[in-house]
């Protein structure tokens, strides 16, 4: 899976953001981050390959996450649906 | 086949919008996005599936989300905006209330046949590509009514709620009459 990689100030956090190519919500998101100067992963589930959305589904699934977009996995423990921007706050500490 | 453009996309949506007293997302650059999308979906799958949305490139799996999909009137009525925030309602087109994020409704199952529908297919295509293509996904199209309304709908399930007069979709029942279109 070909992950892109936007550097930022911030990396005291491992953070990768799954999204779709076409949607609104998973822009507003990745802006938000590359905003705050995050430093984050991320790939658009769209366009991978089907052997890939199933890797993706299944590691969404095991933390708990329901399937929708844009979902935020931070350091491979918490997770976060949808552009909340209060909740990536927090859990980022900006 | 005739070129998608990004004004045909707007024009169809702004249409729609207005026929059932909605507005288009205010926010200018949130909107264009939305309806590249559309356009980015339809060009792909060959219909406008919803661009918040994994869909799996099958009509018959995708069709509850094929813009605008079934959830739109349900969660404008409920959040004020469907789940892209395409479609809004006045207060918030008008911007005295705030746009926010709208949960998902589409349920689990449907949403994980995105990525099994997708998987499935890739898998059975070398061994038995023809019993695949009879069976799409082991339903089969029916005929369903509106109770309300009267509404009638050619499809495996009845929708989530009516496209017409908004019942629930527990006011569906199935056409059992056979008719022979000769
Ligand atoms: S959520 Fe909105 S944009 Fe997405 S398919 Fe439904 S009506 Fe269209």
């Amino acid at each position: 899976m070909q992950f892109s990689k936007v550097s930022g100030q911030k990396r005291q956090h491992k953070v990768i953001l799954y999204a779709l190519s076409t949607c609104a919500w998973c822009r507003m998101t990745k802006q938000f981050l590359e905003d705050n100067n995050v430093e984050f992963e991320y790939v658009y589930v769209d366009l991978c390959e089907e052997e890939d959305k199933q890797k993706i589904r299944d590691h969404i699934q095991s933390k708990g996450g329901p399937l929708s977009y844009p979902t935020i996995i931070v350091d491979d423990n918490m997770i976060i649906t949808g552009f909340r921007t209060d909740k990536i706050r927090e859990a980022l500490g900006l | 086949m005739t070129e998608i453009t990004l004004e045909m996309v707007k024009q169809r949506a702004e249409a729609d919008a207005r026929t059932y007293g909605y507005y288009l997302n205010p926010d200018p650059k949130f909107l264009q996005s939305l309806l590249e999308g559309l356009k980015r979906n339809e060009e792909r799958y060959g219909y406008p599936s919803c661009p918040c949305r994994l869909a799996s490139g099958k009509f018959e799996i995708d069709r509850d989300i094929i813009c605008p999909c079934d959830y739109r009137d349900p969660d404008v009525a409920e959040f004020g905006a469907c789940y892209c925030a395409l479609y809004v309602r006045k207060d918030l087109y008008e911007g005295k209330t705030e746009v926010k994020p709208v949960p998902e409704r589409r349920p689990l199952e449907k949403q994980s046949k995105a990525y099994n529908a997708a998987t499935t297919a890739s898998e059975a295509k070398p061994a038995t590509p023809t019993k695949e293509e009879a069976k799409p996904s082991g339903s089969k199209p029916k005929l369903w009514y509106c109770k309300q309304c009267g509404y009638v709908v050619f499809r495996d399930e009845p929708p989530y709620t009516c496209p017409i007069c908004k019942a629930k979709k527990e006011m569906f029942a199935e056409i059992k009459t056979r008719i022979d279109f000769t």
